[in-house]
């Protein structure tokens, strides 16, 4: 517990409880989900996550959401990866190896455009 | 900077390290190596999650806002196996989820500026560093760092904040009377017995955003020089009770409240004292007794409080709302805050709109919006297309205005001299349906309900007020009952030693000026044009309509129906007691009132 001595404590606590309430505060961005069921693991979804991530670190991309679910159930599509942009509707993609995860963030999470060939019917 | 997926906050209360938060920790960074997710998962401290005593050790997971309660270093690993590597919850040591937002207020609508209900629904009034996240204790440590006690009081005077429990009295105006106040020691009290029915934009504030009115006093006490303060808030309010008392415990944990705070050697604390809901506890004198452990009675004023207030000291006494301004006038300034409002009244204040309006509920509009825009373009408009007949602002002391009065821009004078008050905010809206004449009896049975009785034109002449109109809603009204009633409202006005009383014939006199000839149906015609006061209606069947169904003659409570399956039925209206019942169940809109 954090007794608040100074004025200065107090600002640094403000930092602190922001941070706290941005990452709490999921409105207005990205959100990128993996499946990641047994199957989906075994399918290679632990790459896909991976390749993502890289992604985002490497382009410094703002206010993403990447969550992992269970099993999506779209048998046999495993790994599997809906991008939400805020606003928009899900879209699914399948199959999703990790160089087809690089052209989806680049086409879709960058740039806006859906990846229609690796789209599937969720 | 790295991107984390996932980060993990937990809480480092020292209940929680008692409880082994440091040995959980070890273990989930342990884990988080061994399944190579250092990289992907953040682990943070925070200084408290959850309540430590019940549910520490205790951590968050995000993005997806997961709780995890009650660890040990043995449940860690099945939780990053199936959060973190599979994306499952584990619920088994889930805590239910405790959902911020707000359901009784809604989204605001385009003419609302929502300060004071700013953060509500939006922060949890029970976490004190979420109000810290939104610049919460900033203005105070402005306040305590940088101002004099007379700065504070003079920001406060050109602000031109006024009290928002109804009476307008200029805030900086009160403040700067308790400190010229020899006297010590000096006492701040926050007034949050809301009383008026249907009104609870008070208890929004003290569930909502508790902070915001601690805060505001604080700032006031160090502006007085007063060192303790009193909430009084009405027992019928047990949450607030309950959030106000979460948030003056951590305030002093933090050190926001108590002794030398930020530093400043200002020393200043809160009590919550509770009221057992008599209306007059609301005055401000017999809220002051009632803080003593005394009768909650009003007494003559001078002295006022502030120079003779609790246990004859000082005492500087505002509404919640008004407490809940000054934080964001020191923060952001006189220049943003005197943008909003009329000439005379600044700011924004919150309404409990009730009544016949098609969107009920709390808003908040800058002072100086018209009734209008805040009855149609807020409200809606009326319920099912209805026509407007009165507004009535103030709570029950109040007056009732008509719709000439629709264009009057709501502020502490024009409500005055229109024949009503701002009050605390309260605003009834009635439709074409309402009978005016009932309206005053009603409005007089809880004022005459509440009178304290220490004074003989409250406690006598509501009463009499009461028996008065009860008549003519009963068709026993006589010409001379009209002149009575305005010598009885002239002398109750001037004779009574509180606002209760001052304020109770409000109503009646209102609804007398707006709508006399509805006093007039009753008394000479012994007709109710609004079809409400029972003695004065029949119920009678159309024949045309009727189809003999039978239904009313099944349902009224007195068989003062009769009629054969299919042949038309007939009322006995010597037997029927206008209750209303028939015309509720009949599907062929075969039942009118005459």
């Amino acid at each position: 517990m954090p007794t608040i001595k100074s004025i200065d404590d107090l600002k640094r606590l403000r930092e602190e409880a922001q941070k706290v309430k941005e990452l709490r505060d999921q409105t207005g961005k990205t959100q990128i989900i993996v499946g990641m069921g047994t199957v989906g693991i075994a399918a290679g979804a632990r790459e896909t996550l991976k390749e993502i991530l890289t992604f985002i670190e490497d382009h410094h991309l703002p206010d993403i959401i990447l969550r992992q679910t269970g099993n999506i159930g779209l048998g046999g599509q495993d790994p599997v990866v809906q991008v939400i942009l805020p606003g928009a509707e899900t879209v699914t993609y399948g199959k999703v190896t990790p160089a087809m995860a690089t052209r989806i963030m680049e086409e879709h999470v960058v740039k806006g455009n859906i990846v229609q060939e690796f789209r599937i019917e969720a | 900077m790295a991107y984390y997926r996932s980060t993990v906050l937990v809480s480092m209360d020292p209940v929680c390290i008692d409880k082994g938060a440091l040995d959980v920790k070890e273990q989930l960074i342990k884990e988080l190596a061994k399944h190579n997710l250092s990289e992907e998962v953040q682990v943070l401290d925070i200084p408290r999650v959850g309540d430590p005593e019940t549910e520490g050790p205790d951590f968050l997971v995000y993005p997806e806002g997961s709780h995890y309660i009650q660890l040990t270093p043995a449940t860690v690993g099945p939780i990053v196996m199936e959060h973190f590597i599979k994306g499952r919850e584990l619920q088994q040591y889930k805590a239910q989820m405790r959902d911020v937002t707000d359901e009784e207020l809604g989204e605001p609508k385009d003419k609302e500026i929502r300060i004071i209900l700013e953060n509500i629904g939006k922060i949890d009034p029970r976490n004190i560093e979420d109000y810290i996240a939104v610049d919460g204790y900033q203005a105070l440590a402005k306040v305590l760092g940088e101002m004099t006690p007379e700065a504070v009081i003079q920001t406060i005077l050109d602000s031109k904040l006024r009290g928002r429990g109804g009476a307008g009295f200029p805030t900086g105006m009160k403040w700067k009377f308790a400190r010229q106040a020899p006297d010590t020691p000096k006492y701040m009290v926050c007034n949050a017995d809301e009383g008026d029915p249907g009104a609870f934009m008070n208890r929004k504030v003290l569930e909502g955003d508790p902070h915001s009115v601690l805060e505001g006093m604080t700032i006031g006490a160090y502006a007085v020089g007063a060192n303790q303060g009193y909430i009084y808030c009405r027992a019928e309010y047990p949450i607030a009770v309950s959030t106000l008392n979460i948030a003056i415990k951590q305030a002093r944990e933090y050190g926001l409240l108590g002794k030398d705070i930020l530093g400043s050697g200002f020393d200043f604390d809160i009590e919550v004292r509770m009221g057992a809901g008599a209306f007059v506890c609301g005055e401000e004198t017999a809220l002051l007794a009632s803080i003593e452990g005394n009768r909650g009675e009003p007494r003559v004023r001078p002295p006022f409080p502030a120079s003779k207030g609790l246990w004859g000291k000082p005492t500087n006494i505002n509404n919640v709302e008004t407490y809940a301004n000054v934080p964001k006038i020191i923060l952001r300034g006189l220049e943003w805050y005197t943008s909003m409002g009329s000439e005379k009244s600044k700011g924004t204040k919150t309404f409990a709109l009730a009544g016949d309006v098609a969107n009920t509920g709390l808003i908040e509009v800058p002072l100086g919006t018209t009734l209008r825009e805040i009855i149609y373009d807020i409200g809606g408009g009326i319920k099912e297309g209805k026509a407007f007949k009165a507004v009535q602002t103030g709570g029950p002391m109040g007056g009732c205005l008509p719709a000439s009065n629709l264009d009057l821009p709501v502020d502490y004078e024009t409500l005055g001299a229109a024949g009503s008050i701002m009050g605390s905010g309260g605003m009834i809206v009635m439709d074409e349906d309402t009978c005016m004449v009932d309206i005053a009896r009603f409005f007089m049975e809880f004022t005459q309900d509440e009178s304290c009785g220490k004074c003989v034109p409250c406690r006598v002449g509501t009463r009499r007020i009461l028996e008065i109109l009860e008549r003519i809603c009963a068709g026993k009204g006589v010409p001379e009952d009209i002149p009575l009633l305005r010598q009885l409202c002239s002398e109750i006005i001037q004779d009574s030693l509180c606002g209760l009383g001052q304020g109770a014939p409000n109503p009646v006199i209102s609804t007398m000026k707006h709508f006399m000839d509805e006093y007039e149906a009753h008394i000479y015609e012994k007709r109710c044009p609004a079809k409400v006061c029972r003695s004065l209606i029949t119920f009678d069947i159309l024949p045309e309509k009727c189809t003999g169904c039978t239904v009313c003659a099944r349902n009224c409570p007195v068989s003062a129906i009769t009629g054969e399956r299919k042949q038309t039925h007939v009322i006995n209206t010597e037997i029927c007691i206008r209750c209303g019942i028939c015309k509720q169940v009949c599907n062929f809109d075969a039942v009118v009132i005459k």
